[in-house]
């Protein structure tokens, strides 16, 4: 996903020359392609992630496209003060691209796993969080960027996720697919999550238990309109995300159902990271497994919630 | 022991022109009647954006968009009421906006903004942000072939930011003469003496060390001003540095070099005559 997406800028570059690379201090050959054939738009400046910040606004005041691009945490805690006042507060169009956006570091620790990204990058006015979920998928949402207006915050995974989303599926930035129809459960998921839900619905299938998926690309803004198309009729709404609970994907659906729905919510199951920085290293996945995000434990959460559902009504007077 | 600039002196001593004192009875109008606002460090930046808006930037009030405007960025956003009279005085607006300054339904808040208040070029208030806009601006005008020059007016206070520096070594990689930061070097920042907060020298070793090219001038010294921005760059192919020594407060005798001075609420009736005194009746 992340080779695509650097690519992707190459070429962007070659069709646009507003496009930029600004790289801080990335692995050796990043884009080498590109800074031989564009050298004056191939940027590496430092490892001054405020200031790359800051510069970019500068760039883009001026009619230029930056594609600015580091490890998601230094893109998001760092620099947060340059995101929100020069990039959001302005609403200019640079697009931070987060190499890294999860648990994708897992071997190198918490100071490099993105665990709040989206929620601090959704909760800034003007902003946009994009978190696509594979390589293919990720090179369509890259077309999508050059004439997106304000910044964008694009969560990439690492390389070689497995492919699920399809050139049928299309992609707009804004506009979540609808990538399995509604069950008696819907899964909403972001980012790479998809490959989960997909493995988890085939699980739950062989139970009886019918789980439509909706992958929910773009964070922010929400595409609330094709979330209450896609609850109809289910029991059960579960969202799934690489993510702390506050303010993530979780939260973004909760909220949009609070406002649309009042009283008329469906159940909700939250799954998640727990609220806690991560101890443990390995892998991406060890650690997704550890906290209950495998397509087993989502496919057993479900079910549990699901049964949940049907022996407790919502009390609304406990006594 | 650090030698005091002869330049530290002459910012303390030197006089005030009508046109100065004019302008300052403008910003403490201002003051007067929003009740509020960043006195000290308006009153030290008075004749640097002076000489900027007035002799040196090459903009046009009644095009304020062209592209091939100056860029001038008030960094140190809190002393924006300096750039708000000078803006005013210039026609970007009218001198009856500074009346609202800071009220509900105002263009001119206590840090200047994007796209409210015309002439303004970035949404300043956190400090450390403004030079990092300037290299890009600087380099824009590079890629796109403009010959546009970019100012940059920081507080010494601000400076104690890391990103003004990483901003500095980039400004220094990419040669950007067409980049100049100036420092409103007045000594204070919001708690005390900059020498008690964070120690700035030696400052010019500082910038120069950083690869700038430097200047230093008596911040208030109209003349001399003129003289050093009308000759930017200081040096081809190196961004300018020029450390302006400056009284915080300069020219209300109270508020010289007093840092209760940096933001005042109401003022009293004694201050208010005192003012009098100091700039003439306002
Ligand atoms: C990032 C940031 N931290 C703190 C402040 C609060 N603050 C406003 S003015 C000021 C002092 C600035 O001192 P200096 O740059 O020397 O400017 P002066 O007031 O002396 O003109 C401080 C700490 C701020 N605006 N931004």
């Amino acid at each position: 996903m992340r080779n695509t997406a650097m690519n992707m800028v190459h070429k962007l570059a070659a069709r646009d020359e507003r496009v930029l690379y600004i790289g801080s201090d990335p692995g050796a050959g990043t884009l080498r392609a590109m800074s031989k054939e564009f050298p004056k738009r191939h940027l590496i400046e430092g490892i001054s992630e405020a200031h790359i910040i800051g510069m970019s606004a500068g760039l883009a005041m001026e009619g230029l496209l930056p594609y600015v691009n580091t490890i998601a945490t230094f893109l998001t805690r760092r620099c947060y003060e340059q995101v929100a006042v020069d990039l959001c507060l302005h609403n200019l169009p640079v697009r931070l691209i987060a190499n890294g956006g999860g648990l994708v570091y897992a071997p190198l620790g918490p100071t490099h796993q993105a665990i709040e990204d989206i929620a601090i990058m959704r909760a800034l006015p003007n902003m946009t969080v994009i978190c696509p979920c594979d390589a293919d998928e990720a090179a369509r949402m890259m077309e999508q960027t050059l004439d997106w207006k304000g910044p964008i915050y694009i969560r990439l995974g690492k390389g070689g996720d497995a492919i699920v989303s399809k050139a049928e599926h299309g992609f707009e930035i804004g506009k979540a697919i609808l990538m399995r129809p509604q069950g008696d459960v819907l899964m909403v998921t972001t980012g790479i999550m998809l490959q989960r839900a997909f493995a988890a619905a085939d699980l739950l299938a062989a139970q009886g238990v019918r789980a439509g998926i909706l992958h929910m690309h773009t964070v922010k803004p929400l595409d609330t309109a094709a979330l209450l198309h896609a609850i109809r009729g289910v029991k059960l709404v579960a969202t799934l995300e690489e993510h702390v609970p506050s303010g993530g994907l979780g939260s973004a659906i909760a909220e949009a159902l609070i406002d649309k729905l009042g009283a008329g919510l469906p159940a909700m199951l939250r799954l998640s990271l727990p609220d806690r920085f991560m101890h443990n290293y390995g892998s991406q996945d060890s650690l997704l497994k550890k906290h209950g995000l495998s397509a087993d434990a989502i496919a057993t959460s479900i079910e549990h919630a699901l049964a949940a559902s049907r022996t407790s009504a919502p009390q609304l007077h406990p006594t | 022991m650090i030698q005091i600039s002869p330049h530290a002196e002459a910012a303390l001593t030197c006089t005030l022109d009508e046109r100065s004192l004019y302008l300052r009875r403008l910003v403490l109008g201002s003051v007067r009647s929003a009740g509020r606002g960043h006195v000290g460090p308006a009153l030290s930046l008075i004749e640097m954006v002076r000489v900027l808006y007035d002799d040196v930037l090459r903009i046009d009030p009644t095009n304020p968009r062209d592209p091939n405007r100056d860029r001038a960025i008030l960094s140190k956003g809190h002393g924006c009421l300096a750039l708000y009279v000078l803006l005013a005085d210039r026609g970007f607006f009218p001198l009856s906006e500074l009346d609202g300054f800071c009220g509900p339904d105002s263009i001119l808040g206590g840090h200047p903004e994007y796209g409210m208040v015309p002439g303004v070029e970035a949404s300043t208030g956190a400090l450390g942000h403004g030079l990092s806009i300037g290299v890009g601006l600087a380099l824009a005008a590079r890629m796109r072939e403009r010959s546009y020059r970019t100012f940059v007016l920081l507080g010494d206070g601000e400076i104690n930011e890391g990103s003004v520096w990483e901003a500095a070594m980039g400004a220094a990689k990419h040669g950007l003469d067409n980049l100049v930061a100036i420092i409103d070097y007045n000594k204070l920042q919001s708690y005390g003496p900059t020498d008690y907060v964070l120690p700035l020298e030696p400052l010019a070793d500082k910038w120069r060390s950083f690869g700038f090219a430097v200047q230093e001038l008596n911040g208030h010294d109209v003349g001399a001003l003129r003289t050093v921005l009308k000759q930017v760059p200081a040096v081809p192919g190196k961004p300018t540095a020029i450390i302006c020594h400056t009284v915080k407060g300069k020219g209300l005798p109270a508020a010289e070099s007093n840092a209760d001075w940096h933001h005042k609420n109401k003022l009293t009736d004694s201050e208010l005559d005192a003012i009098r005194v100091a700039v003439g009746d306002f």
